[in-house]
């Protein structure tokens, strides 16, 4: 945790951040300032600096879905080193709704959470709540599953609602497909995907303090992402993101499509690599060129009794760790490793809910301690060792790694001995 | 010999009007204290529920004395006794006296199993029996500071017949004295307190009965049992406890089982307790309610630390279904009810409030969030919900505390009963 802090606190009082801040405060809610790059692989260390407070990338961005992250208060995130978490306009937009979290000053004036948010604009529940939606080119019809009502969230609705929201990174409506789908939905998708960022850009009220990144779509399909990269980057966004994977796509597949997006966005602008969060996949992806990323595994896990560590995760509500008196991970220092053991949490899921929260909180300290880690091994030039280094503490053995990793990385010259 | 460094030292005793103390020489080196009356933090396993050591540390003044429960505790004694160290340090916990009683007073559990010989305990994995010998071995694994001896208190229900109550006092008295031979011969177990247990139903005879006979025991203090909210209403349970405390030592304590509303509270303090069961703000906190009642009665509204009243639209505390209007529902079940002291955040009421839960209070809670939030949160089942709650509600009821005492010290308990109790009887 303390390296969390460290990792926050040097964006934060550089002098050279400062004075950034002061020349343009007026003209961008967004500044990517590049701290590093990786020599040998795709990997960047940025300082992103948005209206809120300046964020450290690498980074892993928790998900507060309905205007909280799950049994966490805002103190303990921001004690845990978070920079900016996300919410989501398809639930705040059914509840409580756009015009109430307006009245309480946004969505950082209703939770209380002072530093920064993104918010997801509603696309991704096509494919989750695919049974309850119908998609055409005017937007998505969803049927609420608490009253039955059927609400339609266009381009513009979308916006409208996030700007209600003000959140600091404001996602566009994309046409979702699942990356397991193929033929000319694909194709439908990506090329509407291009007209709804169009319709969403025109309909920002806010342009000069939320910023509205793009989404690439295409699927699994090396021309359609390109077609989609070259037609979104005409458009002068603040940001990127790569949409329409980690959604049950092979990994091969997978880590194609996101090193051919980073080598086809803007140097200079943040790239975001929507529902990534699985360890292995953070550190490749980072190798690959992308700087932000957002998961709901950690936290969800957590709740189920799942500790993330260094080399894999434990299973706490497993008899095994009845009588096992060390701490999660000896060498974490979140408060839930500095008090309990293992046997404790153990026991302590059988009793109260707050067992939840401590695995919650540890997990959140091990993502934002790994993004740290990561981040400080590019500054220090020495990218390529980490992630030797991480490979061999998460996998028993060479033959272990996931081949998809390996291809990977090899990619962007990583051999793994 | 059982520890008898509990020392209560009370600064004033009126008669039918309360004590007021401290409770001293608690904790393992003896230097911690209690002020009476009093109640203690009431946990599920060491946690206050649904909170975490930096949750919980945002609270300022929390009660020395931890409660724990063997029904949580007992399904994990194989643990305990491997870990060897206690509970305390297997649960984290630091700088508290930790007090192990027998029974979850937020959880009622069902009838019918306790013998001559045994009583139960309901875990996560079901029903535990417990002997003596049982209820020892865990206090040996637990090493409390204190603990409840081994009791019967069965006879909560309506129509407990007389020769049950009398065979709970009989029992629990039997329990008792074998638990202090236990006791007497354990190393491990010394400087630990024995409270007795105090049984008898609804009977008189029996009530003075068991408190001459436990009285008699070298216990530090007393446990009331079977008197537990939702068992009888107020007004017999001040006359069993009067008739109780008379026959007790002035010097020892007792500790009300099972007790928590506000006005039972304040009843149940006239009559000669010391110490509640703190598991009130839990019970709030799950039926998604906040405590609003107001107790603040000082004449200067700008004293440091003071909530000032709670500001009360009129039919704010209006919540309540009928019934919940009169003391002490007939049925246990009950205990879920919504009381008059608290607001039901789920009501559309709430839907667009943006105050606190309680103006000037100065909890997390309400110093971060509004009713519109928890309402929120409420309504789509977060997690959050419960944290925030707890916190409130727990911060409200330790101050109430606060205020008794106050009261009591400086003899304005009438007008503090009128303030608290003033808001059970408004009907607009």
């Amino acid at each position: 945790m303390a390296a969390t802090r460290a990792c926050g606190a040097a964006a934060n009082t550089s002098e050279n951040i400062m004075s950034l801040k002061k020349a343009l405060s007026v003209a961008s809610p967004l500044t990517l300032r590049i701290v590093a790059e990786c020599p040998v692989t795709k990997a960047r260390a940025c300082d992103l600096i948005l209206p809120h407070s300046a964020v450290s990338t690498p980074v892993f961005m928790p998900v507060g879905t309905q205007g909280t992250l799950k049994g966490i208060t805002v103190d303990q995130l921001d004690a845990l080193g978070c920079q900016i978490c996300l919410g989501n306009t398809y639930h705040l937009g059914m509840r409580p709704g756009p015009d109430l979290i307006e009245k309480a000053n946004g969505l950082h004036g209703f939770m209380n959470w002072k530093r920064n948010l993104l918010t997801d604009s509603g696309g991704f529940q096509m494919v989750s709540l695919v049974e309850l939606s119908e998609i055409t080119e005017e937007g998505v019809k969803f049927k609420s599953p608490y009253d039955g009502k059927e609400i339609l969230l266009t381009p513009e609705k979308s916006i409208s609602i996030q700007n209600s929201l003000g959140s600091d990174i404001m996602m566009q409506l994309d046409d979702v497909v699942s990356s397991t789908v193929t033929g000319p939905r694909v194709e439908e998708a990506m090329h509407r995907s291009i007209r709804w960022l169009d319709r969403c850009i025109s309909a920002n009220k806010n342009p000069e303090k939320q910023n509205l990144f793009a989404i690439i779509q295409g699927g699994l399909n090396t021309e359609l992402r390109k077609a989609c990269l070259d037609e979104m980057t005409q458009r002068d966004v603040p940001g990127f993101a790569i949409g329409g994977l980690s959604g049950g796509e092979e990994k091969d597949d997978f880590w194609r499509m996101v090193t051919l997006s980073t080598d086809h966005l803007p140097r200079e602008k943040p790239r975001y690599l929507m529902g990534v969060g699985y360890a292995v996949d953070l550190v490749v992806c980072v190798a690959l060129g992308c700087d932000m990323f957002d998961c709901v595994f950690p936290t969800r896990t957590a709740r189920f009794g799942s500790a993330l560590v260094p080399w894999g995760s434990l299973q706490i509500k497993n008899k095994q760790y009845a009588k096992d008196f060390e701490p999660i991970d000896s060498d974490c220092q979140c408060p839930t490793c500095k008090r309990h053991s293992r046997a404790y949490l153990h026991a302590l899921f059988k009793s109260d809910s707050a067992a939840m929260h401590h695995v919650t909180i540890h997990n959140i300290a091990y993502q934002l301690n790994l993004m740290c880690s990561v981040r400080q091994s590019i500054v220090e030039g020495c990218f390529p060792e980490f992630i030797r280094t991480f490979m061999k503490r998460m996998f028993p053995s060479r033959d272990q790694y996931p081949g998809w990793a390996v291809d990977a990385l090899a990619s962007v010259n990583i051999t793994l001995e | 010999m059982a520890g008898c460094r509990m020392k209560l030292e009370l600064s004033r005793v009126a008669l039918g009007k309360g004590r007021l103390g401290v409770l001293k020489g608690l904790g393992k080196t003896g230097q911690l204290s209690l002020e009476v009356p009093g109640c203690l933090l009431h946990t599920h396993l060491g946690t206050v529920p649904h909170l975490t050591q930096d949750t919980l540390s945002t609270l300022s003044t929390l009660p020395s004395v931890t409660q724990i429960t063997l029904s949580n505790i007992a399904e994990h004694q194989e643990v305990l006794e491997e870990f060897k160290d206690g509970f305390r340090k297997f649960a984290g916990l630091h700088d508290t006296v930790l007090y192990c009683a027998l029974h979850d007073p937020a959880t009622p559990c069902p009838t019918g199993h306790t013998t001559n010989k045994t009583v139960s305990v309901w875990g996560s994995g079901g029903r535990i029996e417990l002997t003596v010998a049982k209820f020892m071995a865990l206090q040996k694994a637990v090493k409390p500071d204190w603990y409840q001896s081994m009791a019967d208190g069965e006879t909560w229900q309506i129509n407990t017949s007389h020769k049950r109550v009398r065979k709970s006092v009989d029992r629990s008295l039997a329990h008792l004295d074998e638990c202090l031979l236990v006791h007497q011969k354990s190393q491990e177990l010394e400087g630990v307190e024995v409270f007795g247990v105090v049984e008898g139903g609804d009977i008189l005879e029996e009530r003075v009965r068991s408190a001459k006979e436990t009285a008699k025991r070298p216990v530090s203090g007393f446990c009331l049992d079977g008197l537990q909210t939702g068992s009888m209403d107020q007004a017999l349970r001040t006359q069993l406890i009067s008739a109780v405390t008379k026959e007790l030592p002035e010097d020892k304590p007792r500790l009300l089982q099972g007790v928590g509303r506000p006005d039972e509270v304040l009843a149940s303090v006239e009559a000669g307790v010391d110490l509640f069961e703190g598991f009130f703000p839990f019970q709030v906190t799950e039926r998604g309610c906040a405590l609003i009642f107001n107790f603040n009665i000082s004449s200067n509204p700008e004293l440091a630390g003071r909530a000032p009243p709670a500001v009360l639209e009129p039919g704010e505390d209006q919540e309540t279904a009928g019934d919940s209007q009169h003391n002490g529902d007939l049925n246990p079940d009950d205990q879920t009810q919504m009381t008059s002291f608290e607001i039901n955040l789920k009501d559309k009421r709430y839907q667009g409030d943006f105050r606190p839960l309680v103006e000037g209070c100065g909890c997390y809670c309400c110093r971060n969030h509004q009713r519109a939030y928890l309402h929120h949160l409420l309504v789509t089942n977060e997690l959050l919900a419960g944290v925030l709650l707890m916190i409130h509600n727990t911060a409200h009821y330790h101050a109430f505390f606060s205020a008794l005492r106050d009261a009591l010290a400086e003899d304005t308990l009438d007008l503090l009963k009128r303030r608290v109790l003033g808001q059970t009887e408004r009907k607009d």
